[in-house]
């Protein structure tokens, strides 16, 4: 019975802690649309928007998906299909250029 | 032994409910791994017999082309085979499926659908698969996949055309029958990623007290890591069936350059795509998919040669990391397929590099089990030699692949008859002996009965001798120059010249094997009613399947009291036990601590 | 035959087998759309220019041709509803069946919301004759929003089962019934990250 009212005060703790997240995701979200208007060089603009994207994917995956009290094997299967997500990306992004030594869509 | 002996009183009560199931319960839509298992094995079984009468046709106009096939032909139509004659696209559109329905439908699903299905979890100790119903959903989406394959020689223009690759431009501008190959892909590939989520869960969450990772049979180890390359590299694959389907059915151009002329008149449509956008995502599945072929099929010899060598497994440890590299490693190789792309210096450096490496792991795994058979008090039983002649055969495989993951000696071969002999040597006389070793082994577990012996033997020398005669001339053809896909074998090209002969060789043998394959039909169906009774324990094996008594195990739950496991999954003739084989289910016996002090 | 860890975690990997299941799900769907994602890439490193030109006018911009602030609109409402999702779990979490239905209730909502946004989107699209077929530009925008949408809807179909008829569950069997929310909410929040990468890549970039 203790068991069971110590879970709920341990959710209590967590519900504030989705309201602040909820708060950050909104404030991002403004700002990268902000930084979307400023008309940025690509490099610069790609890298702002994949930080703020990133960070914001954090936050989901941390809080509301519960990683960052996630037993191992999970955390790792998460880990595992990002590095070959990274990987993939990586290959195809460098691909054309090492082929025809130009980028010209970005 | 002792759990076996109180099990049937505890046992009957729970049970009696299970016969009470209706027969499309029990038989059809059944969420017991084991029927589950028998129904994928019968059905690739069926898909693989399939798969290799389309080549057989194939090779008919290979050996004699343009010559009218006599009986058979005349039962096709006029737009496959007039007269008995083979036309062009009838031959391209077996080329696709062949290849098509031998790797998703026949191979992977009796690999990983059957024996996986039923060996694992009764390998692991567990009453079924992690989510059953999941299980039989996985099945079903196969068969609509098969049938979708199937009827798709029934639509306008035959079946899909452009080679099991499916490479674009020319499958975005093929007929109806591709986009049935489509569809049939996502089916398959949806019912793969089903499964591949079970038999991970399965594995990480079932195994049994004391079925420690490293305890784990080989068997087990190789579908683990096949799940894991089932489960991340399909899904590229659908995407770009999905993008393939868009361009098709949406006249997008994913896949369709700006510019391109077909038949002397510009394409209608917006263009700028890539052609090699589809072989990205094509070989980011298609190489590990590779190995979801090969890994299985060296779980299965791993086990028979430990059963039949009577010794552990030399290098059990490293077989599991090798095979856990050569996971990871075969999702960093895909271009070595595209290197007459036109690739660039960095990539194909790195390419070439990462396909050197992969074939260390290989080596590793083969070398083991080579050394496994030193000191062995072999048995040459009917499984054993089908996992002796997958050694050598996989080596050739293994070793005629190196030329190919170098660019400068893969452009010459490049869609060679050299690279359907390498991939042929890995994938037929390695894999399916492979998995036809698996059926000799498995079968008085599934059945309660044995095969027979002196067919067994007719069948492995027959099906040994005419594989190695149909796929080894392939390597001389290609070394020669002769390209794979022409309708008429190279007859027309002057570098051919010196090598046709052997397409008249190589097409007898493929009809030899296939009368090699009677014997095992007919020992398959008769072994099932009149075989000798099987021992639960038939080969002496030391893996938990083998302490799921009888043979075939009870109903749904596989184990009459979950078993608990003491030690490693090989210990074949220790000093420590009277018998040679000491089953890992099997408590110590207690007056032998003492004396070790 | 009772099948072990489908409530209770398993002591030594400290999770149900739905847990585990449902993240190799996830990682298979990382898969999907890195694949989709890589296209992307791999399209658009290739062209002369991005998004480029369409009938006839030449756009250097995604953002000129897409609507920003409707696809803003839709990153909020998919914030808004993977934090009532999660208060949903919470709420059960908690023994509060009467807030979860609640939750899951505004969450089903929300939803809907995006896809009647993601609508009325599409349809300015086509009026303007902007087809897939015009341009890999929105072909790949199609494509990719449209399998988003798929997910969404899939998303939508799980939530109100287990807002109706499902619900059943957490008189006979509560603790179940949790994890059940708990495993439609990671699904729920994946489909909310995918958009969360989507938004900047396709309209902003």
């Amino acid at each position: 019975m203790s068991d069971a009212a110590h879970n709920i005060e341990e959710v209590k703790k967590h519900v504030r802690v989705y309201i602040s997240v909820f708060a950050a995701l909104a404030i991002l979200t403004v700002v990268t649309v902000g930084v979307g208007y400023l008309h940025l060089p690509i490099l610069p603009a790609l890298i702002a928007a994949l930080v703020i994207a990133s960070i914001k994917a954090g936050l989901v995956a941390a809080y509301f998906m519960h990683l960052v009290s996630e037993e191992r094997v999970i955390r790792l299967l998460v880990w595992m299909s990002l590095g070959l997500l990274v990987f993939m990306f990586t290959i195809l992004s460098v691909y054309y250029y090492d082929q025809v030594g130009a980028v010209t869509g970005l | 032994m002792a759990e076996h002996a109180t099990a049937p009183e505890s046992h009957d009560g729970e049970e009696g409910h299970h016969h009470d199931l209706p027969f499309w319960r029990k038989y059809i839509f059944s969420t017991d791994h084991k029927v589950i298992g028998i129904q994928y094995g019968i059905t690739s079984l069926f898909f693989l017999l399939f798969g290799f009468s389309l080549v057989m046709l194939m090779r008919w106009q290979l050996a004699y082309p343009g010559e009218a096939l006599p009986i058979i032909g005349s039962l096709f139509s006029d737009e496959t085979m007039p007269g008995g004659v083979m036309l062009p696209e009838f031959y391209n559109q077996l080329g696709a499926m062949h290849g098509t329905i031998m790797v998703f439908l026949g191979i992977v699903p009796l690999a990983v659908g059957a024996f996986g299905n039923y060996i694992v979890p009764l390998q692991i100790g567990a009453p079924d698969m992690a989510f059953p119903k999941l299980n039989m959903a996985s099945y079903w989406v196969f068969v609509m996949g098969g049938l979708v394959m199937l009827g798709s020689f029934f639509v306008p223009a035959g079946a899909a055309k452009a080679g099991w690759t499916s490479y674009a431009p020319l499958s975005v501008i093929e007929t109806m029958g591709q986009t049935m190959w489509l569809l049939g892909m996502v089916f398959l590939i949806t019912s793969s990623l089903l499964g591949a989520v079970n038999f991970l869960t399965t594995i990480i969450q079932l195994r049994a007290d004391g079925m420690t990772f490293m305890r784990m049979p080989f068997f087990v180890w190789a579908q683990f890591v096949t799940s894991f390359l089932l489960l991340l590299a399909f899904p590229p694959l659908e995407a770009a069936s999905v993008l393939q389907l868009s361009d098709r059915l949406l006249d997008t151009s994913f896949f369709l350059p700006s510019g391109l002329v077909v038949s002397g008149e510009a394409l209608d449509v917006a263009g700028g795509g890539s052609p090699l956008l589809w072989q990205h995502l094509f070989w980011f599945l298609a190489h590990p998919e590779v190995y979801v072929l090969i890994l299985p099929a060296m779980g299965i010899v791993a086990e028979i040669i430990a059963n039949n060598t009577r010794k552990p497994l030399w290098g059990y440890k490293v077989m599991v990391y090798a095979l856990l590299f050569l996971g990871f490693m075969s999702f960093i190789v895909w271009a070595h397929h595209m290197f007459i792309t036109g690739m660039g210096q960095v990539m194909s450096t790195f390419f070439q590099t990462t396909t050197m490496i992969i074939s260390i792991p290989s080596v590793i795994i083969l070398t083991a089990l080579f050394i496994s058979l030193w000191g062995g008090s072999i048995r040459f039983t009917t499984p054993m030699l089908f996992a002796l002649g997958f050694l050598p055969m996989f080596g050739i495989g293994g070793l005629t692949g190196l030329p190919l993951g170098l660019a400068p000696t893969d452009i010459p071969l490049h869609d060679t008859y050299y690279v359907i002999g390498h991939f042929h040597y890995v994938v037929a006389p390695g894999t399916i002996l492979a998995l036809m070793g698996g059926i000799y082994y498995w079968f008085p577990k599934m059945t309660g009965r044995t095969m027979n012996d002196a067919l067994g033997k007719i069948h492995f020398w027959g099906t040994l001798i005419s594989m190695n005669l149909i796929f080894f001339p392939m390597f001389i053809q290609g070394l020669a120059g002769v390209s794979r896909r022409l309708y008429d074998g190279g007859e027309v090209y002057a570098h051919a010249q010196g090598v046709i002969h052997y397409n008249e060789v190589m097409s007898i043998a493929a009809w030899v094997l296939f009368l090699f394959q009677i014997p095992f039909i007919v020992n398959l169906i008769m072994s099932m009613w009149k075989g000798k009774p099987a021992e639960d324990n038939h080969w002496e094996a030391t893996t938990l399947e083998w302490a799921a008594a009888p043979s075939p195990p009870v109903g749904h739950g596989n184990f009459k009291t979950l078993p608990r496991v003491y030690r490693a999954p090989y210990e074949y003739s220790h000093p420590d036990f009277h018998d040679d084989f000491w089953p890992q289910h099997t408590p110590p016996e207690p007056a032998r601590q003492p004396a070790s002090v | 035959m009772q099948i072990p860890y489908t409530v209770a975690p398993r002591p030594d990997t400290g999770v149900y087998n739905a847990k585990i299941g449902v993240w190799l799900f996830l990682a298979s769907e990382v898969m999907l759309f890195g694949g989709l994602f890589s296209a992307y890439i791999f399209l658009r490193v290739g062209a002369p220019a991005w998004p480029g030109e369409i009938h006839g006018v030449m756009y250097a911009r995604a953002s000129e041709i897409l609507n920003v602030p409707l696809a803003t609109l839709n990153t909020m409402i998919l914030i808004g509803s993977s934090v009532t999702m999660v208060m949903s779990w919470a709420s059960l979490a908690m023994d509060r069946f009467d807030r979860y239905k609640l939750y899951m209730g505004a969450t089903i909502l929300l939803g809907f919301a995006f896809l009647v946004v993601k609508a009325f989107e599409y349809g300015t699209k086509f009026e303007h004759g902007l087809l897939p077929a015009e341009h890999n530009f929105l072909a790949i925008y199609f494509v990719l929003t449209g399998l988003h949408g798929l997910h969404v809807i899939g998303g939508i179909i799980v939530n109100a089962y287990f807002w109706g008829p499902g619900a059943k569950m957490w008189k006979t069997n509560p603790k179940q019934f949790t994890n059940r929310i708990e495993i439609a909410g990671l699904y729920w929040h994946f489909v909310d990250l995918v958009w969360i990468f989507l938004f900047p890549t396709i309209y902003l970039l």
